[in-house]
């Protein structure tokens, strides 16, 4: 019996140091891969460091960005949601509904777009929570409900929004332009992205939903008894993805200055995986924002890298699908290791 | 005499903190049934686990029919035929009961490549022909009666041509009429000459089945006795011990005048029946009885983890309803589970977020913006007060040993401002050091004024620290004991005081 007392003594400490190795490790990961990727491309293809291609490969992430930060909320509670790609669809056919069809002022279709895509996240969040199903199948739901939604409102047709020209600047305008002539223009989607990147992180680490959503993703019983009421909350968590998907849509209409409604299925999983390269397990309970943000900037800079390289399309995909593989295959080998 | 068929001796088993065998010794006979019997942690479980090859023993010789061995792994001891029928089933309920019980070593057809099912419902038909069973092998497990999925069990380990059969607690969740089937079967299994481990807390049941009776206690063997030589009594006396403990009479802070929890008649399926008690300020109620007595499920209930058919919980004189875990914590009741890991603690989240998981609100503005550096201070306090040993606030629960996550969950319930809290088992799993902190603890809290409602299955721990004891049996409160009044022996009684 005498090791008893020894083991109670020490038990508690000593693991300290290998956490927080493997915790800069994660941001390590990706963000090392993200600067590998730049690098190796800037090699490869003289027309990759270019500022015109840099803006470029950054307003192709914002919208899957956008997603992945909204869906981030649904992944660290450890569940999925499958509707974002054609929720943010939906969310633009509505906006271009109340706009172009009814002629609302703009602002009104941007607060519908993303009231929208709250609403979607909230029959989605409530299906989950309350009534218990899986969150799979229950957001397979919504992506075919929405998806046939967006068709029918637009009558199968794009809805343009030529009759208000300042729509577009949304996305594609400018704030920021420099050098003789606004040469340089940095297009707002990216401030849009960055932003959204911004309020992600604060309502994840500085508020209560934050906080819970962690909690319920770490052990969703104990959370319960703990006195937490995880029915309202994880409905909260998926109506905020499903915000964040409306934020997309209205992002997206913007930069093809339409709302296309056959558009939109596959974005779900791109988003998904920009989360998973950043770091985050899909079991739940962990996940950041930086590394969000870092694992869509992966996926924008490969498929742009390979495409300035004149590799073609299709082999683009098998690619970037190699790279996700690994990429999580790295993380759980250095999660195992520091175990 | 019967031939000996299987010899432990000298096993000796430690664990990270505990020394869970020290010594034992065991001994089975062809044809025999044989009961191991102690309390809840004597160390029964994990002799057996020792003997199907779940675990390496430290020390110690095992001999079987006359060999020593050495198992590395269950398989081998199927193979050798030793095998268990587990408390929990482990049958696979969507497939049949043939394809249960050759799982893994599946007949194929003679090109290798398809599952023979009909070789495997023939074999699983001739062992039932010679069980006297009648059952389908074709069904389903999981649409058999809880009865025929232990038969079925037996029947897998049968298959194995096994000599020895260890059946651990087998009656729990049978019917009167199911148990002597049961007993049925164990007396025919007798006749063909397998050695029969009987683990149970039933005594009447020991008394009628078994030869012998071997009794450990804290990990030690005590002493192997022929069942007809002995009554009830003796066996009971010889598993509890005469170890003397410390009473709670020392530290009694109850306030018989004021009661802060009553509940009537809640009731709820077959597992919550009629069940009645009120809470004083400052005491400390002993919940005891065995495993499956009901014990968690009432307070999981008041709780409102689970919901009642029936019944009525007063707070402070209060009637009040409890539908969800928010309503108990909001009337300031907390729940410190048995099982920590699963129901108490966000294992991968840290110290400060375990801490403050109950009370976000408190550090919450109107804006929904949570105060996370006033959460670290708060912890730093709570830590140091029930000196939590860690590294700071922010390490991660899971790094934490037994006892530090328990008083982490303590320090949860404390910071949200619980009068009444439940502790299910709070010991479980904690090393002796850390136990008697925590029996500090809970007087201490006692002492200001909180009211403890304890579960225990350690007859020592209920003794110990309770000032007043309710004991159920089956879903029912079977007796209230005074703590002068109590001794171990009186508790069994009413905790095995089953339902005529």
């Amino acid at each position: 019996m005498a090791n008893v007392a020894k083991s109670a003594g020490t038990a508690g400490i000593g693991t300290k140091k290998s956490m927080f190795n493997a915790a800069n490790a994660q941001k390590f990961l990706a963000f090392g891969a993200l600067l590998i990727l730049l690098l190796f491309f800037s090699m490869a293809s003289p027309f990759f460091l270019t500022f015109d291609n840099i803006v470029s490969i950054m307003l192709s992430t914002c919208v899957n960005g956008i997603l992945a930060l909204g869906i981030i909320f649904v992944i660290i509670t450890g569940g999925i949601d499958l509707s974002i790609g054609t929720v943010m669809t939906f969310s633009s056919v509505m906006a271009g509904v109340m706009i172009t069809n009814m002629g609302m002022p703009i602002w009104i279709g941007i607060l519908v777009a993303i009231g929208t895509g709250a609403f979607c996240g909230f029959i989605s969040g409530t299906v989950v929570s309350r009534l218990k199903l899986q969150p799979f199948i229950a957001t397979l739901g919504v992506m075919m409900i929405t998806k046939g939604l967006s068709l029918v409102l637009s009558g199968t047709k794009p809805i343009y929004f030529s009759d208000t020209p300042s729509f577009r600047k949304i996305t594609t305008g400018s704030i920021l332009t420099f050098g003789a002539d606004g040469k340089f223009s940095v297009p707002n989607g990216i401030f849009i992205f960055l932003g959204m990147a911004i309020l992600a992180g604060i309502i994840l680490n500085k508020t209560k939903l934050g906080r819970y959503n962690f909690a319920i993703g770490s052990n969703e019983e104990a959370t319960r008894l703990s006195g937490v009421n995880v029915v309202k909350w994880k409905t909260a968590i998926y109506s905020l993805c499903g915000a964040f998907a409306g934020v997309a849509g209205i992002v997206m209409a913007a930069r093809l200055d339409s709302a296309q409604p056959a558009l939109g299925q596959g974005y779900e999983l791109d988003a998904i995986a920009s989360v998973v390269i950043g770091g985050t397990s899909m079991v739940g309970g962990e996940g950041t924002i930086l590394g969000t943000v870092i694992g869509a900037f992966i996926i924008s800079t490969l498929t742009n890298g390979l495409k300035v390289m004149g590799v073609a399309q299709e082999w683009q995909i098998v690619i970037t699908g190699c790279v996700l593989v690994l990429a999580v295959l790295l993380d759980t080998m250095r999660k195992r290791g520091s175990k | 005499m019967k031939e000996t068929l299987l010899v432990m001796e000298g096993i000796d088993k430690s664990f990270p903190g505990v020394h869970a065998l020290d010594h034992c010794k065991f001994e089975l006979r062809a044809g025999e049934v044989h009961a191991l019997v102690g309390e809840n942690g004597a160390g029964k479980s994990t002799l057996m686990k020792i003997l199907t090859g779940v675990y390496a023993r430290d020390e110690g010789k095992v001999i079987y029919k006359g060999k020593e061995i050495n198992l590395a792994g269950t398989k081998e001891a199927q193979e050798l035929g030793i095998c268990i029928v587990h408390q929990e089933l482990n049958l696979m309920p969507h497939l049949t009961a043939a394809q249960n019980m050759f799982i893994g070593r599946e007949f194929m057809g003679k090109n290798k490549l398809f599952v023979n099912d009909n070789e495997a419902n023939k074999k699983a038909q001739e062992l039932f022909d010679a069980m006297n069973l009648r059952l389908d092998p074709k069904v389903k497990v999981g649409k058999l009666t809880v009865a025929m999925q232990q038969m079925v069990e037996i029947a897998k380990a049968l298959s194995f041509d096994s000599s020895i059969l260890v059946m651990d607690e087998p009656t729990t969740a049978l019917t009167e009429s199911e148990i002597d089937e049961l007993f049925k079967m164990i007396n025919h299994l007798k006749e063909k000459g397998v050695g029969i481990v009987y683990i149970s807390h039933r005594m009447d049941e020991i008394k009628r089945i078994t030869d012998r009776i071997t009794v450990m206690r804290d990990g030690t063997y005590v002493d192997t006795v022929n069942t007809k030589e002995v009554d009830i009594q003796q066996v009971i006396n010889m598993m509890v011990g005469r170890t003397i403990y410390e009473t709670a009479n020392e530290h009694n802070y109850t306030d018989p005048n004021e009661v802060v929890l009553e509940v009537k008649n809640l009731i709820r399926g077959k597992t919550i029946k009629d069940v009645s008690f009120k809470l004083h300020k400052g005491e400390i109620l002993g919940f005891s009885g065995l495993m499956g007595a009901g014990r968690t499920e009432v307070m999981r209930a008041i709780f409102g983890a689970d919901k009642l058919d029936s019944g009525e919980i007063y707070v402070k004189g209060q009637k009040v309803q409890i539908l969800r875990p928010e309503h108990a914590v909001k009337y300031g009741i907390g729940y410190l589970s048995e099982d920590r890991k699963r129901y108490g603690l966000t294992l991968g989240e840290t110290v400060e977020q375990n801490i403050s998981l109950a009370s976000v609100d408190k550090y919450t503005n109107k804006l929904g913006f949570t105060n996370m550096s006033t959460i670290t201070k708060t912890s730093e306090e709570y830590i140091e007060t029930l000196s939590i040993k860690t590294p700071g606030p922010k390490q991660r629960v899971k790094n934490l040993s037994g006892g530090n996550q328990q008083k982490v969950v303590i320090a949860k319930w404390l910071l949200r401002d619980c009068d009444i809290l439940i502790f299910d088992e709070p010991t479980k799993g904690i090393d002796v050091g850390a136990k008697s902190e925590i029996y500090k603890l809970l007087s201490q809290l006692a002492k200001e004024g909180k009211s403890i409602i304890m579960i225990s299955s350690e007859l020592p721990e209920v003794l110990r620290m309770s000032n007043r004891i309710i004991v159920m049996c089956e879903g029912r409160i079977t007796g209230e004991l005074d703590i002068g009044a109590a001794s171990q022996e009186e508790i069994i009684k009413y905790a095995t005081k089953r339902e005529a």
